[in-house]
């Protein structure tokens, strides 16, 4: 009997492996490596959008014009910011809700629904919600910060980029709490509820079993989380373009480079934009393996 | 004694019950706003009134009745549904030689694979638009769903894999033991024991598609393959002032309705969805 199932798995080749793997490696070299490797191609020549250039091959003149350009730099500047901020705040308060939602067990499945909802709505309308509920003149959220008292006259949320960018963080920190959340919830529920109810027959603090019990056990969750928030921010582009009208002051590295590849059409010049975003992102996601690994032979141990 | 601890039990859970209102109230509050604004006609769209004067559909009418939004938002579902639909099956038939077979080069194939669903998307933008023209898919509906496959089959490739892989090996065995092609083991055993995963990866490929913007926005030019952010984000006044909230509200109520009942009918799927790569990654 099992003579006969080792016989039949020693013939596996791995040719009929291939053949499985074969349709979907083929759509994500067309749809994925390909043009991932034409970005890099085209980052090196001045290809112009119609091709009224040659596109012949400038070196690296593409990146020396890229950090010349002060444009760009606030670009990188805005994306590092907005993604420090959003991050941070959606850790924090991912964390209280997850915490709050893991203890209170009446209406978990509802809130859990609840928060999804955030999260599921389209990116650009949500932006377009926000932005009429940040309108200057008839925004419900002038009226409610004048109502409460915190403002004496409106505040023109989209004149300066700022504030702008506060208003950005405001509704990614909306829209991606739940997930961060989630995250979490999922990572506490993996703890035993042993320790819980040890911390609790020992009369523990509620900040003490925080600070001492779950954050050190919910660490590996918390990184991933951190890690998979902050490549999605690195990247924001819905949010930014919309809210930010498409303009270059609150730009971030992707609508920078968007700009330059399509609506000014300098190829060459928004590749190399393309190119040092996925560089950046690559270096992040290298420095989330480095880290997981550890962590994984920190358990092995 | 006991007072002392039912009053403390009592703050906390009034403190408890209060903080998830205001959870509640966070979350909804905007998408309750846009549907109130929704209802609301002429400058009555411009008063705080927490309640519209009536249900006055004129606004969803506006909108529907604006040329191509009813167009776009049926190129959003059959885009969403053609692309959850070809993403599944690849992934099914990649995921069963990476959760079930040896061969060499396997863990680097699925670190790729798992890389690829970290991809900045401005990254492939102009190559897949080259692409695209050169196939002449720019402006198509299939010129979308092939750019979506970059969105969503690295993501169902490696949860699809995750979930095989709990799979018991028994249940392969004794069609094993029967004589069974590959491709029946697949087809005929797998895939009924997958189907629950494979809603879920349906899901979150659907959600993924439905919303996407940056590709939607740089391949399509016209109405024929507009999707309905991408029509949200265009619709615009007779003057550039004259921002016609109220139809946008509409439309943002019309386009976020799939996802509600999404949400609500499949609670438990997208969060399992959503924490398999993570948790296990």
């Amino acid at each position: 009997m099992t003579g006969k199932i080792r016989q039949y798995f020693s013939k596996y080749h791995a040719l009929k492996a291939w053949l499985f793997l074969s349709p979907c490696l083929v759509v994500i070299l067309i749809s994925g490596a390909w043009p991932l490797l034409r970005t890099f191609y085209l980052s090196f020549t001045n290809t112009a959008i119609d091709y009224s250039s040659a596109g012949a091959f400038v070196g690296c003149d593409n990146f020396s014009n890229l950090f010349e350009d002060p444009d760009w730099w606030e670009a990188v500047k805005n994306t590092l910011f907005f993604a420090v901020v959003s991050v941070s705040l959606e850790a924090v308060f991912g964390f209280c809700v997850a915490f709050v939602l893991h203890r209170n067990t009446h209406f978990k499945t509802v809130l859990r629904a609840v928060v999804l909802i955030p999260w599921a709505i389209p990116t650009v309308v949500s932006a377009k919600i926000w932005g009429w509920m940040f309108h200057d003149v008839y925004g419900i959220i002038n009226r409610i910060l004048e109502f409460v008292g915190i403002i004496s006259k409106p505040i023109s949320w989209i004149a300066s980029s700022e504030l702008t960018m506060v208003a950005i963080i405001i509704v990614d920190v909306w829209k991606t709490t739940p997930f961060m959340a989630l995250l979490l919830l999922a990572g506490l529920q993996s703890i035993s509820n042993e320790c819980f109810e040890a911390a609790k027959v020992d009369g523990v603090s509620t900040w003490r079993l925080i600070w001492c019990i779950v954050l050190p056990m919910l660490k590996p969750t918390f990184v991933v989380a951190l890690i998979f928030r902050t490549l999605d921010a690195l990247r924001v582009f819905d949010l930014v373009y919309i809210l930010g009208s498409g303009d270059l002051s609150c730009a971030t590295m992707s609508v920078y480079a968007r700009r330059y590849l399509l609506d000014f059409g300098e190829v060459g010049r928004g590749s190399s934009a393309a190119a040092m975003l996925f560089f950046i992102v690559a270096l992040v996601s290298v420095l989330y393996f480095t880290i997981s690994q550890r962590n994984l032979r920190k358990v092995n141990k | 004694m006991i007072s002392k601890w039912r009053i403390q039990r009592f703050v906390r859970h009034s403190f408890l019950a209060f903080f998830c209102v205001l959870l509640a109230l966070w979350c909804l509050f905007p998408f309750y706003w846009a549907t109130v604004s929704s209802f609301k006609v002429g400058s009555e769209i411009f008063n705080t009134n927490f309640l519209p004067d009536s249900f006055n559909f004129c606004n969803y009418l506006s909108v529907l009745q604006t040329s191509g939004f009813g167009k776009s938002l049926a190129n959003s579902a059959v885009i969403a549904i053609a692309t959850v639909a070809i993403a599944s099956l690849l992934a099914l038939l990649a995921a069963y030689p990476m959760a079930r077979m040896e061969f060499r080069g396997k863990k680097r194939l699925l670190f790729l694979i798992l890389s690829a669903t970290m991809f900045p998307q401005v990254a492939v933008l102009f190559g897949m638009f080259e692409l695209l023209r050169f196939f002449d898919l720019y402006n198509s509906r299939e010129g979308l769903v092939l750019s979506y496959m970059i969105l969503t089959l690295p993501f169902t490739v490696w949860t699809l894999t995750n979930f095989m892989r709990q799979v018991p090996k028994e249940i392969e065995e004794a069609a094993i033991m029967d004589g069974a092609s590959k491709l029946t083991i697949l087809f005929r055993i797998f895939f009924p024991i997958m189907r629950p995963s494979m809603v879920t990866t349906g899901l979150m490929a659907f959600i993924t598609s439905w919303n996407e913007f940056l590709f939607a926005l740089t391949f399509s030019l016209t109405g024929r393959a507009r999707t309905v952010p991408v029509a949200i984000s265009m619709l615009s006044g007779a003057g550039q002032h004259e921002i016609p909230w109220g139809n946008i509200m509409a439309a943002s109520v019309i386009v976020t309705i799939p996802l509600i009942l999404i949400v609500i009918f499949f609670q438990r799927k997208i969060i399992s969805g959503l924490t398999t790569g993570a948790i296990k990654g």
